[in-house]
Protein backbone atom coordinates (compact mmCIF):
# COMPACT_ATOMS: atom_id res chain seq x y z
CA UNK A 1 0.00 0.00 0.00
CA UNK A 2 1.44 3.54 -0.74
CA UNK A 3 0.93 6.22 1.47
CA UNK A 4 1.77 9.92 1.04
CA UNK A 5 1.50 12.11 4.59
CA UNK A 6 1.40 15.64 3.94
CA UNK A 7 4.26 16.97 5.95
CA UNK A 8 4.71 20.77 6.83
CA UNK A 9 7.93 22.69 7.50
CA UNK A 10 7.38 25.47 10.12
CA UNK A 11 9.54 27.61 11.83
CA UNK A 12 10.11 26.35 15.56
CA UNK A 13 7.19 27.34 17.91
CA UNK A 14 9.32 27.15 20.53
CA UNK A 15 10.86 30.08 19.19
CA UNK A 16 9.66 33.58 19.45
CA UNK A 17 6.62 33.66 16.28
CA UNK A 18 6.88 37.20 14.77
CA UNK A 19 4.44 38.20 11.49
CA UNK A 20 6.37 40.56 8.46
CA UNK A 21 5.24 44.01 9.09
CA UNK A 22 4.75 44.44 5.75
CA UNK A 23 2.72 41.84 4.85
CA UNK A 24 1.35 40.02 7.97
CA UNK A 25 2.56 36.71 7.04
CA UNK A 26 4.59 34.66 9.39
CA UNK A 27 8.21 35.30 9.13
CA UNK A 28 9.81 31.62 7.64
CA UNK A 29 13.14 32.43 8.07
CA UNK A 30 15.87 30.78 8.97
CA UNK A 31 15.80 26.67 9.80
CA UNK A 32 12.99 25.21 9.56
CA UNK A 33 11.38 22.51 11.41
CA UNK A 34 8.47 19.16 10.61
CA UNK A 35 5.58 20.46 12.56
CA UNK A 36 5.29 17.94 15.48
CA UNK A 37 1.44 17.23 14.40
CA UNK A 38 2.94 15.59 11.46
CA UNK A 39 4.98 12.74 13.22
CA UNK A 40 1.86 11.19 13.86
CA UNK A 41 0.93 11.08 10.23
CA UNK A 42 4.10 10.12 9.20
CA UNK A 43 4.13 6.74 11.77
CA UNK A 44 1.05 6.03 10.97
CA UNK A 45 1.43 5.84 7.10
CA UNK A 46 4.84 3.55 8.36
CA UNK A 47 2.77 1.51 10.73
CA UNK A 48 0.12 1.21 7.88
CA UNK A 49 2.01 -0.29 5.15
CA UNK A 50 4.00 -1.92 7.30
CA UNK A 51 0.94 -3.84 8.08
CA UNK A 52 -0.20 -4.02 4.42
CA UNK A 53 3.05 -6.37 3.95
CA UNK A 54 4.25 -3.70 1.20
CA UNK A 55 4.43 -0.12 -0.21
CA UNK A 56 6.17 2.78 0.92
CA UNK A 57 5.45 6.61 2.39
CA UNK A 58 5.99 9.42 0.12
CA UNK A 59 6.61 12.46 1.67
CA UNK A 60 4.76 15.73 -0.10
CA UNK A 61 5.69 18.94 1.73
CA UNK A 62 5.36 22.94 0.41
CA UNK A 63 8.04 25.38 1.73
CA UNK A 64 9.89 28.06 0.33
CA UNK A 65 13.76 27.91 -0.49
CA UNK A 66 13.85 24.62 -0.79
CA UNK A 67 13.87 23.72 2.90
CA UNK A 68 14.29 20.09 3.46
CA UNK A 69 15.30 19.94 7.10
CA UNK A 70 11.91 19.25 8.00
CA UNK A 71 11.79 16.23 5.52
CA UNK A 72 14.84 14.75 6.68
CA UNK A 73 13.42 13.87 10.06
CA UNK A 74 10.40 11.97 8.30
CA UNK A 75 12.52 10.35 6.12
CA UNK A 76 14.87 9.47 9.02
CA UNK A 77 11.88 7.87 10.77
CA UNK A 78 11.38 5.69 7.67
CA UNK A 79 9.66 7.72 4.85
CA UNK A 80 11.25 6.20 1.67
CA UNK A 81 11.12 9.27 -0.42
CA UNK A 82 9.80 13.22 -0.97
CA UNK A 83 8.16 15.33 -3.15
CA UNK A 84 8.81 19.20 -2.14
CA UNK A 85 7.20 21.72 -3.63
CA UNK A 86 9.46 25.13 -3.66
CA UNK A 87 8.87 28.11 -5.60
CA UNK A 88 9.13 31.85 -4.64
CA UNK A 89 5.47 32.50 -6.92
CA UNK A 90 3.99 30.73 -3.91
CA UNK A 91 4.79 33.14 -1.08
CA UNK A 92 1.60 33.97 0.67
CA UNK A 93 -0.36 31.47 -0.47
CA UNK A 94 -3.91 31.13 1.69
CA UNK A 95 -4.93 27.89 2.17
CA UNK A 96 -7.02 26.99 -1.09
CA UNK A 97 -3.95 27.51 -3.00
CA UNK A 98 -1.70 25.57 -1.03
CA UNK A 99 -4.30 22.39 -1.44
CA UNK A 100 -4.35 22.79 -5.05
CA UNK A 101 -0.37 23.03 -4.77
CA UNK A 102 -0.46 19.62 -3.01
CA UNK A 103 -3.32 17.76 -4.80
CA UNK A 104 -1.24 18.12 -8.25
CA UNK A 105 2.28 16.75 -6.16
CA UNK A 106 0.27 14.16 -4.61
CA UNK A 107 -1.52 12.96 -7.58
CA UNK A 108 2.30 12.33 -8.74
CA UNK A 109 2.87 9.84 -6.09
CA UNK A 110 -0.99 7.69 -7.54
CA UNK A 111 -1.24 7.05 -3.21
CA UNK A 112 -3.88 4.55 -2.27
CA UNK A 113 -3.94 6.24 1.24
CA UNK A 114 -3.02 10.25 2.13
CA UNK A 115 -2.32 11.51 5.28
CA UNK A 116 -2.32 14.92 7.12
CA UNK A 117 -2.53 16.32 10.48
CA UNK A 118 -5.86 17.73 11.74
CA UNK A 119 -4.40 21.09 11.41
CA UNK A 120 -0.62 22.75 11.31
CA UNK A 121 0.61 24.60 14.34
CA UNK A 122 1.26 27.94 12.97
CA UNK A 123 -1.41 28.80 10.63
CA UNK A 124 -4.14 25.95 12.32
CA UNK A 125 -6.47 26.76 9.46
CA UNK A 126 -7.52 23.48 9.42
CA UNK A 127 -9.39 23.03 6.04
CA UNK A 128 -6.33 22.34 4.29
CA UNK A 129 -6.89 18.26 3.76
CA UNK A 130 -10.38 18.22 3.19
CA UNK A 131 -9.83 20.92 0.23
CA UNK A 132 -6.67 18.67 -0.79
CA UNK A 133 -9.35 15.58 -1.06
CA UNK A 134 -12.38 17.81 -2.64
CA UNK A 135 -9.80 18.85 -5.94
CA UNK A 136 -8.82 15.14 -5.56
CA UNK A 137 -12.34 13.77 -5.85
CA UNK A 138 -11.60 11.45 -3.02
CA UNK A 139 -14.02 10.94 0.59
CA UNK A 140 -12.26 12.26 3.57
CA UNK A 141 -12.25 11.46 7.41
CA UNK A 142 -10.95 14.00 9.51
CA UNK A 143 -9.77 14.01 13.34
CA UNK A 144 -9.05 10.53 13.11
CA UNK A 145 -7.45 9.13 16.17
CA UNK A 146 -7.83 5.11 15.75
CA UNK A 147 -7.11 3.97 11.77
CA UNK A 148 -7.14 0.55 10.17
CA UNK A 149 -6.89 -0.49 6.75
CA UNK A 150 -8.08 -3.78 5.34
CA UNK A 151 -10.30 -4.86 2.22
CA UNK A 152 -9.46 -2.04 0.30
CA UNK A 153 -11.26 0.40 3.23
CA UNK A 154 -9.95 1.92 5.88
CA UNK A 155 -12.08 2.04 9.03
CA UNK A 156 -11.56 5.32 11.81
CA UNK A 157 -12.50 5.86 14.85
CA UNK A 158 -13.36 9.38 14.75
CA UNK A 159 -13.66 11.82 17.55
CA UNK A 160 -17.01 13.75 17.66
CA UNK A 161 -18.48 16.99 20.53
CA UNK A 162 -20.56 13.92 22.41
CA UNK A 163 -17.57 11.24 21.57
CA UNK A 164 -16.63 9.33 18.38
CA UNK A 165 -17.57 7.55 15.62
CA UNK A 166 -16.79 4.69 13.49
CA UNK A 167 -16.42 5.62 10.37
CA UNK A 168 -15.45 3.91 7.13
CA UNK A 169 -14.66 4.73 3.58
CA UNK A 170 -13.31 2.85 0.63
CA UNK A 171 -9.76 3.45 -0.61
CA UNK A 172 -7.95 5.94 -1.98
CA UNK A 173 -9.04 8.23 0.53
CA UNK A 174 -7.77 11.34 2.64
CA UNK A 175 -7.51 10.93 6.83
CA UNK A 176 -6.48 14.05 8.75
CA UNK A 177 -5.18 12.20 12.33
CA UNK A 178 -5.17 14.23 15.97
CA UNK A 179 -2.01 13.18 18.07
CA UNK A 180 -3.65 10.50 20.00
CA UNK A 181 -3.44 8.00 17.23
CA UNK A 182 -0.26 6.59 17.36
CA UNK A 183 2.98 7.53 19.44
CA UNK A 184 5.87 8.63 16.78
CA UNK A 185 8.97 6.47 17.42
CA UNK A 186 12.66 8.92 17.23
CA UNK A 187 14.57 8.52 14.14
CA UNK A 188 17.22 6.19 14.66
CA UNK A 189 21.14 6.76 14.11
CA UNK A 190 21.00 4.66 11.24
CA UNK A 191 17.43 6.20 10.28
CA UNK A 192 19.46 9.62 10.08
CA UNK A 193 22.73 8.65 8.11
CA UNK A 194 20.11 6.82 5.81
CA UNK A 195 18.05 9.60 5.02
CA UNK A 196 20.16 12.23 3.92
CA UNK A 197 20.68 9.68 0.58
CA UNK A 198 17.02 9.54 0.14
CA UNK A 199 15.39 10.94 -2.95
CA UNK A 200 13.91 14.57 -2.48
CA UNK A 201 12.21 15.55 -5.65
CA UNK A 202 11.87 19.36 -6.06
CA UNK A 203 9.37 20.59 -8.38
CA UNK A 204 8.05 24.41 -8.94
CA UNK A 205 4.36 25.59 -10.03
CA UNK A 206 4.99 25.04 -13.73
CA UNK A 207 6.39 21.51 -13.06
CA UNK A 208 2.87 21.03 -11.53
CA UNK A 209 1.47 22.70 -14.52
CA UNK A 210 -0.21 25.17 -12.49
CA UNK A 211 -0.63 28.85 -13.37
CA UNK A 212 1.30 31.13 -10.66
CA UNK A 213 -1.70 33.85 -10.88
CA UNK A 214 -3.19 31.17 -9.21
CA UNK A 215 -1.09 30.55 -5.90
CA UNK A 216 1.40 32.60 -3.45
CA UNK A 217 -0.09 36.24 -3.05
CA UNK A 218 -1.31 36.51 -6.20
CA UNK A 219 -3.45 33.75 -6.36
CA UNK A 220 -4.65 34.91 -2.53
CA UNK A 221 -8.20 36.58 -2.35
CA UNK A 222 -7.85 36.91 0.92
CA UNK A 223 -5.39 39.78 3.31
CA UNK A 224 -4.86 40.72 6.86
CA UNK A 225 -5.17 43.76 6.90
CA UNK A 226 -4.06 44.71 10.51
CA UNK A 227 -2.01 42.99 13.08
CA UNK A 228 -2.18 44.56 16.78
CA UNK A 229 -1.31 43.72 20.63
CA UNK A 230 -4.59 42.25 21.99
CA UNK A 231 -6.66 44.44 24.88
CA UNK A 232 -3.97 42.74 28.07
CA UNK A 233 -5.54 40.82 30.75
CA UNK A 234 -5.20 42.80 33.80
CA UNK A 235 -2.13 41.49 35.35
CA UNK A 236 -3.08 38.69 38.01
CA UNK A 237 -1.64 38.26 41.33
CA UNK A 238 1.03 35.40 41.52
CA UNK A 239 1.35 33.38 44.69
CA UNK A 240 4.21 30.72 45.53
CA UNK A 241 2.73 28.07 47.43
CA UNK A 242 4.08 27.26 50.95
CA UNK A 243 1.49 25.29 51.65
CA UNK A 244 -1.52 27.85 52.06
CA UNK A 245 -1.55 28.54 48.38
CA UNK A 246 -5.17 26.80 48.33
CA UNK A 247 -6.43 29.11 50.68
CA UNK A 248 -5.91 32.22 48.30
CA UNK A 249 -8.25 29.85 45.75
CA UNK A 250 -10.61 29.54 48.52
CA UNK A 251 -10.62 33.59 49.30
CA UNK A 252 -10.89 33.97 45.05
CA UNK A 253 -13.83 31.90 44.67
CA UNK A 254 -15.75 33.31 47.57
CA UNK A 255 -15.32 36.84 45.82
CA UNK A 256 -16.87 35.61 43.23
CA UNK A 257 -19.34 34.13 45.33
CA UNK A 258 -19.01 30.92 44.02
CA UNK A 259 -18.92 29.22 47.44
CA UNK B 1 -21.99 46.29 -3.04
CA UNK B 2 -23.61 46.12 0.46
CA UNK B 3 -23.91 42.74 2.58
CA UNK B 4 -27.70 41.96 1.60
CA UNK B 5 -27.93 38.28 1.91
CA UNK B 6 -25.84 35.56 4.41
CA UNK B 7 -26.39 32.23 5.09
CA UNK B 8 -25.47 30.69 8.41
CA UNK B 9 -24.91 26.68 8.08
CA UNK B 10 -27.33 25.24 11.07
CA UNK B 11 -26.21 22.61 13.05
CA UNK B 12 -28.14 20.27 15.13
CA UNK B 13 -27.41 18.13 18.05
CA UNK B 14 -30.34 16.27 19.33
CA UNK B 15 -33.34 17.56 17.84
CA UNK B 16 -32.36 21.28 18.94
CA UNK B 17 -29.96 23.86 16.93
CA UNK B 18 -26.22 24.28 18.28
CA UNK B 19 -25.59 27.09 20.09
CA UNK B 20 -22.99 28.38 17.84
CA UNK B 21 -25.28 28.44 15.06
CA UNK B 22 -27.69 30.56 16.84
CA UNK B 23 -24.90 32.64 17.62
CA UNK B 24 -24.40 33.31 13.99
CA UNK B 25 -27.88 33.90 12.93
CA UNK B 26 -27.94 36.36 15.27
CA UNK B 27 -25.07 38.04 14.44
CA UNK B 28 -26.07 37.89 10.62
CA UNK B 29 -29.27 39.63 11.82
CA UNK B 30 -27.83 42.58 13.27
CA UNK B 31 -25.46 43.08 10.16
CA UNK B 32 -28.66 43.97 8.72
CA UNK B 33 -28.69 40.98 5.74
CA UNK B 34 -31.47 38.90 4.69
CA UNK B 35 -30.77 35.75 6.95
CA UNK B 36 -31.23 32.15 5.95
CA UNK B 37 -30.04 28.83 7.04
CA UNK B 38 -28.61 25.42 5.50
CA UNK B 39 -30.08 22.25 7.61
CA UNK B 40 -29.68 19.05 6.83
CA UNK B 41 -30.93 15.58 8.63
CA UNK B 42 -34.12 14.41 9.23
CA UNK B 43 -35.86 16.57 11.55
CA UNK B 44 -35.49 19.90 9.87
CA UNK B 45 -39.31 20.40 10.46
CA UNK B 46 -38.33 20.59 14.03
CA UNK B 47 -35.62 22.58 14.36
CA UNK B 48 -36.71 25.52 11.81
CA UNK B 49 -39.18 26.98 14.34
CA UNK B 50 -36.39 28.00 16.25
CA UNK B 51 -34.09 29.24 13.44
CA UNK B 52 -36.92 31.21 12.87
CA UNK B 53 -36.96 32.31 16.09
CA UNK B 54 -33.64 33.72 16.00
CA UNK B 55 -33.71 35.60 12.42
CA UNK B 56 -33.83 32.54 9.70
CA UNK B 57 -36.68 33.92 7.08
CA UNK B 58 -35.81 30.96 5.09
CA UNK B 59 -34.13 27.38 6.01
CA UNK B 60 -32.92 25.38 2.52
CA UNK B 61 -33.41 21.61 3.41
CA UNK B 62 -30.77 19.26 2.47
CA UNK B 63 -32.63 16.12 3.88
CA UNK B 64 -32.09 12.92 5.19
CA UNK B 65 -28.21 12.24 4.35
CA UNK B 66 -28.09 8.86 5.33
CA UNK B 67 -24.99 7.33 7.18
CA UNK B 68 -22.95 9.65 5.13
CA UNK B 69 -20.53 12.50 7.26
CA UNK B 70 -21.96 15.81 6.31
CA UNK B 71 -19.19 17.35 4.16
CA UNK B 72 -19.58 15.76 0.79
CA UNK B 73 -23.26 16.26 0.83
CA UNK B 74 -23.63 19.33 2.14
CA UNK B 75 -21.07 20.84 0.46
CA UNK B 76 -22.48 20.19 -2.88
CA UNK B 77 -25.73 20.59 -1.74
CA UNK B 78 -25.17 24.33 -0.98
CA UNK B 79 -23.16 24.60 -4.05
CA UNK B 80 -25.82 23.72 -5.99
CA UNK B 81 -27.99 26.73 -4.53
CA UNK B 82 -25.48 28.70 -5.28
CA UNK B 83 -24.88 27.38 -8.98
CA UNK B 84 -28.45 27.83 -9.92
CA UNK B 85 -28.38 31.52 -9.25
CA UNK B 86 -29.07 32.20 -5.73
CA UNK B 87 -25.97 33.64 -4.31
CA UNK B 88 -25.54 34.99 -0.35
CA UNK B 89 -22.57 37.27 -0.09
CA UNK B 90 -21.59 35.27 3.41
CA UNK B 91 -21.59 32.18 4.08
CA UNK B 92 -21.16 31.61 7.97
CA UNK B 93 -20.46 28.71 9.46
CA UNK B 94 -19.58 27.16 12.84
CA UNK B 95 -15.82 26.22 13.81
CA UNK B 96 -17.06 22.86 14.24
CA UNK B 97 -15.52 19.25 13.20
CA UNK B 98 -18.61 18.57 10.83
CA UNK B 99 -18.51 22.76 10.00
CA UNK B 100 -14.72 22.05 8.92
CA UNK B 101 -15.16 19.76 6.78
CA UNK B 102 -18.64 21.25 4.57
CA UNK B 103 -16.24 24.51 4.42
CA UNK B 104 -13.36 23.08 3.12
CA UNK B 105 -15.17 21.00 0.45
CA UNK B 106 -17.51 23.99 -0.31
CA UNK B 107 -14.28 26.35 -0.84
CA UNK B 108 -13.52 24.19 -4.06
CA UNK B 109 -16.60 23.53 -5.17
CA UNK B 110 -17.28 27.02 -5.64
CA UNK B 111 -13.27 27.90 -5.70
CA UNK B 112 -13.66 30.41 -2.98
CA UNK B 113 -11.27 30.57 -0.10
CA UNK B 114 -12.22 30.69 3.36
CA UNK B 115 -10.92 32.65 6.44
CA UNK B 116 -11.64 30.48 9.60
CA UNK B 117 -10.90 30.83 13.53
CA UNK B 118 -13.09 34.12 13.26
CA UNK B 119 -13.59 34.99 16.54
CA UNK B 120 -15.19 38.84 15.26
CA UNK B 121 -17.03 39.92 12.38
CA UNK B 122 -17.95 44.06 11.66
CA UNK B 123 -18.92 45.72 8.96
CA UNK B 124 -16.67 48.09 7.00
CA UNK B 125 -18.51 50.13 4.28
CA UNK B 126 -19.22 47.01 2.05
CA UNK B 127 -16.33 45.43 3.22
CA UNK B 128 -16.28 42.74 6.22
CA UNK B 129 -13.24 42.52 8.55
CA UNK B 130 -13.01 39.51 10.58
CA UNK B 131 -10.48 39.21 13.76
CA UNK B 132 -8.39 36.02 14.71
CA UNK B 133 -6.40 35.45 18.09
CA UNK B 134 -2.98 35.01 17.33
CA UNK B 135 0.29 33.59 18.97
CA UNK B 136 -2.21 32.18 22.10
CA UNK B 137 -4.55 35.70 21.83
CA UNK B 138 -1.38 37.88 22.47
CA UNK B 139 -1.65 39.82 19.33
CA UNK B 140 -5.19 40.15 16.85
CA UNK B 141 -4.92 39.98 13.13
CA UNK B 142 -8.19 41.78 11.08
CA UNK B 143 -8.76 40.18 7.52
CA UNK B 144 -11.02 40.76 4.81
CA UNK B 145 -11.51 38.93 1.47
CA UNK B 146 -10.39 40.69 -1.71
CA UNK B 147 -12.30 38.33 -4.00
CA UNK B 148 -16.04 37.81 -5.74
CA UNK B 149 -18.53 36.65 -3.15
CA UNK B 150 -20.04 35.00 -1.54
CA UNK B 151 -16.88 34.92 1.37
CA UNK B 152 -16.78 31.89 3.51
CA UNK B 153 -16.09 32.46 7.20
CA UNK B 154 -15.71 29.51 9.67
CA UNK B 155 -16.38 31.15 12.89
CA UNK B 156 -15.35 29.90 16.51
CA UNK B 157 -18.06 29.24 19.46
CA UNK B 158 -18.74 32.21 21.49
CA UNK B 159 -18.13 34.98 19.50
CA UNK B 160 -21.23 36.33 19.66
CA UNK B 161 -24.70 36.25 21.87
CA UNK B 162 -27.59 34.48 20.48
CA UNK B 163 -30.65 36.37 20.64
CA UNK B 164 -34.06 35.87 20.10
CA UNK B 165 -35.42 37.86 17.13
CA UNK B 166 -39.22 37.01 17.72
CA UNK B 167 -39.52 35.97 14.10
CA UNK B 168 -41.93 33.69 12.66
CA UNK B 169 -41.82 30.22 11.28
CA UNK B 170 -39.43 30.50 7.91
CA UNK B 171 -39.95 28.52 4.82
CA UNK B 172 -38.54 25.42 4.03
CA UNK B 173 -36.80 25.24 0.89
CA UNK B 174 -35.44 21.53 -0.20
CA UNK B 175 -31.71 21.85 -1.36
CA UNK B 176 -31.08 18.35 -2.91
CA UNK B 177 -27.72 16.80 -2.67
CA UNK B 178 -26.22 16.60 -6.61
CA UNK B 179 -23.99 12.90 -7.57
CA UNK B 180 -21.27 13.47 -5.55
CA UNK B 181 -19.41 10.15 -6.85
CA UNK B 182 -16.42 9.30 -4.74
CA UNK B 183 -16.59 11.92 -2.55
CA UNK B 184 -19.51 10.67 -0.67
CA UNK B 185 -18.08 7.71 0.16
CA UNK B 186 -17.66 8.14 4.09
CA UNK B 187 -20.46 6.58 6.26
CA UNK B 188 -20.90 6.06 9.66
CA UNK B 189 -21.30 2.82 11.05
CA UNK B 190 -21.78 3.82 14.70
CA UNK B 191 -21.75 6.73 17.32
CA UNK B 192 -20.29 6.37 20.81
CA UNK B 193 -21.29 9.19 23.29
CA UNK B 194 -19.48 9.17 26.88
CA UNK B 195 -20.57 9.61 29.30
CA UNK B 196 -20.49 12.40 31.69
CA UNK B 197 -22.64 14.27 34.62
CA UNK B 198 -23.25 17.76 35.48
CA UNK B 199 -23.16 20.98 33.65
CA UNK B 200 -21.88 20.64 30.06
CA UNK B 201 -18.12 21.91 29.52
CA UNK B 202 -19.05 24.48 27.52
CA UNK B 203 -22.02 25.69 29.62
CA UNK B 204 -20.99 25.10 33.38
CA UNK B 205 -20.04 28.21 35.52
CA UNK B 206 -17.08 26.69 36.84
CA UNK B 207 -14.76 24.70 35.03
CA UNK B 208 -11.51 23.20 36.17
CA UNK B 209 -9.27 21.46 33.88
CA UNK B 210 -6.31 18.84 34.00
CA UNK B 211 -3.13 18.62 31.86
CA UNK B 212 0.11 17.12 31.66
CA UNK B 213 1.30 18.43 35.16
CA UNK B 214 -1.14 15.91 36.58
CA UNK B 215 1.35 13.22 35.69
CA UNK B 216 -0.58 10.03 35.33
CA UNK B 217 -3.96 9.46 35.02
CA UNK B 218 -5.21 8.26 37.95
CA UNK B 219 -4.68 11.96 39.18
CA UNK B 220 -7.46 13.45 37.03
CA UNK B 221 -9.75 11.82 39.58
CA UNK B 222 -9.21 14.99 41.60
CA UNK B 223 -9.29 17.20 38.74
CA UNK B 224 -13.12 15.80 38.88
CA UNK B 225 -13.64 15.97 42.65
CA UNK B 226 -13.24 19.67 42.28
CA UNK B 227 -15.47 20.12 39.60
CA UNK B 228 -17.83 18.73 41.38
CA UNK B 229 -17.92 20.50 44.56
CA UNK B 230 -17.67 23.55 42.79
CA UNK B 231 -21.22 22.48 40.89
CA UNK B 232 -18.90 22.75 37.50
CA UNK B 233 -17.40 20.69 34.77
CA UNK B 234 -14.25 19.20 34.58
CA UNK B 235 -12.24 19.32 30.88
CA UNK B 236 -8.52 18.99 29.97
CA UNK B 237 -5.75 20.12 27.82
CA UNK B 238 -4.82 18.40 24.73
CA UNK B 239 -1.80 16.68 25.94
CA UNK B 240 -3.75 14.40 28.22
CA UNK B 241 -6.45 14.09 26.25
CA UNK B 242 -4.16 12.59 22.89
CA UNK B 243 -2.21 10.84 25.85
CA UNK B 244 -5.22 8.68 26.05
CA UNK B 245 -5.82 9.74 30.04
CA UNK B 246 -9.76 11.47 29.32
CA UNK B 247 -12.15 11.42 26.69
CA UNK B 248 -12.33 13.90 23.77
CA UNK B 249 -15.16 15.79 25.42
CA UNK B 250 -13.53 16.94 27.67
CA UNK B 251 -11.17 18.78 25.62
CA UNK B 252 -10.92 22.89 25.69
CA UNK B 253 -9.18 24.49 23.23
CA UNK B 254 -8.44 24.80 19.85
CA UNK B 255 -9.50 21.63 18.14
CA UNK B 256 -11.71 21.00 21.36
CA UNK B 257 -14.89 23.37 23.04
CA UNK B 258 -14.60 26.91 23.60
CA UNK B 259 -15.34 27.90 27.10
CA UNK B 260 -16.43 31.29 28.95
CA UNK B 261 -17.01 30.33 32.33
CA UNK B 262 -17.06 33.11 35.22
CA UNK B 263 -14.09 31.35 36.98
CA UNK B 264 -11.65 28.81 35.05
CA UNK B 265 -9.50 26.68 36.93
CA UNK B 266 -6.17 25.34 35.43
CA UNK B 267 -4.04 22.56 37.30
CA UNK B 268 -0.94 21.49 35.88
CA UNK B 269 -1.56 23.07 32.20
CA UNK B 270 1.44 24.98 31.04
CA UNK B 271 -0.68 26.89 28.64
CA UNK B 272 0.23 26.28 25.03
CA UNK B 273 -1.96 28.12 22.41
CA UNK B 274 -3.73 25.39 21.44
CA UNK B 275 -5.05 25.75 24.69
CA UNK B 276 -5.04 29.59 25.25
CA UNK B 277 -7.41 29.52 22.34
CA UNK B 278 -10.18 27.90 23.77
CA UNK B 279 -10.40 29.45 27.50
CA UNK B 280 -8.60 32.98 27.24
CA UNK B 281 -12.71 34.23 27.26
CA UNK B 282 -12.74 33.34 30.50
CA UNK B 283 -13.90 36.03 33.44
CA UNK B 284 -11.88 34.91 35.59
CA UNK B 285 -8.85 32.27 35.52
CA UNK B 286 -7.17 30.97 38.30
CA UNK B 287 -3.66 28.47 37.35
CA UNK B 288 -1.74 26.22 39.60
CA UNK B 289 1.44 24.88 38.23
CA UNK B 290 5.08 24.31 39.49
CA UNK B 291 6.78 26.53 36.49
CA UNK B 292 6.55 29.57 37.50
CA UNK B 293 7.27 30.29 33.63
CA UNK B 294 4.09 28.56 31.99
CA UNK B 295 2.61 31.07 29.92
CA UNK B 296 -0.97 30.06 31.63
CA UNK B 297 0.07 32.20 34.28
CA UNK B 298 0.65 35.94 31.94
CA UNK B 299 -3.40 35.23 31.45
CA UNK B 300 -4.45 34.16 35.30
CA UNK B 301 -6.03 36.75 37.41
CA UNK B 302 -4.79 34.14 40.32
CA UNK B 303 -1.70 32.26 39.87
CA UNK B 304 -0.12 29.73 42.65
CA UNK B 305 3.29 28.45 42.00
CA UNK B 306 3.16 25.03 43.26
CA UNK B 307 2.62 21.62 43.11
CA UNK B 308 -0.93 20.77 42.12
CA UNK B 309 -0.23 17.09 43.61
CA UNK B 310 -0.59 19.27 46.62
CA UNK B 311 -2.40 22.69 46.25
CA UNK B 312 -5.74 20.46 44.94
CA UNK B 313 -6.16 18.06 47.50
CA UNK B 314 -5.76 20.82 49.89
CA UNK B 315 -8.02 23.44 48.48
CA UNK B 316 -10.84 20.00 48.21
CA UNK B 317 -10.74 19.35 51.90
CA UNK B 318 -11.27 23.03 52.50
CA UNK B 319 -14.02 23.23 49.97
CA UNK B 320 -15.69 20.03 52.23
CA UNK B 321 -14.82 21.63 55.27
CA UNK B 322 -17.18 24.20 54.54
CA UNK B 323 -20.19 21.78 53.68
Amino acid sequence: MNVVVCVKQIPDPAAPQALDPQTHTLVREGKLIMDDSDAYGVEMGLQLAEAAGGGEVTLVSMAPAGETSGLRTALAMGAAKAILVSDDALKGSDALSTAKVLAKAIERAQPDLVIAATESTDGYTGTTPVQVAELLGLPSVTFAKKVSVGDGRVHVERQTEAGYDEVDCPLPAVVTVTAGVVEPRYPSFKGIMAAKSKPVDQLTVADLGLDAGQVGAAGSRQEVTDVSAAEERKAGEIVVDEGDGYEHVVRFLEQLKLI
Amino acid sequence: MSIDKVWVLAESAEGNPTSTTLELLSHARSMGATTEAVAWGTDTAAVAGELGNHGATTVYDVGDIGDSLPGAPVAGAIASLVGSGNRPDVILIPASYDGRDIAGRLSVRLDAPVITNVVDLSADGDDLRSQHGLFGGAQVATARFTGERPWIFVVRAKSFAAEPSGGGAPQVVPAPVPELGATDGTKVLARHAEERTGPKLDEAEVVVSGGRGLGAAEHYAMIEELAKLLRGAAGASRAIVDAGWVPYSHQVGQTGKTVKPTVYIACGISGATQHLVGMKGSKNIVAINKDQDAPIFSVADLGIVGDVHKVVPKLIEALKARG
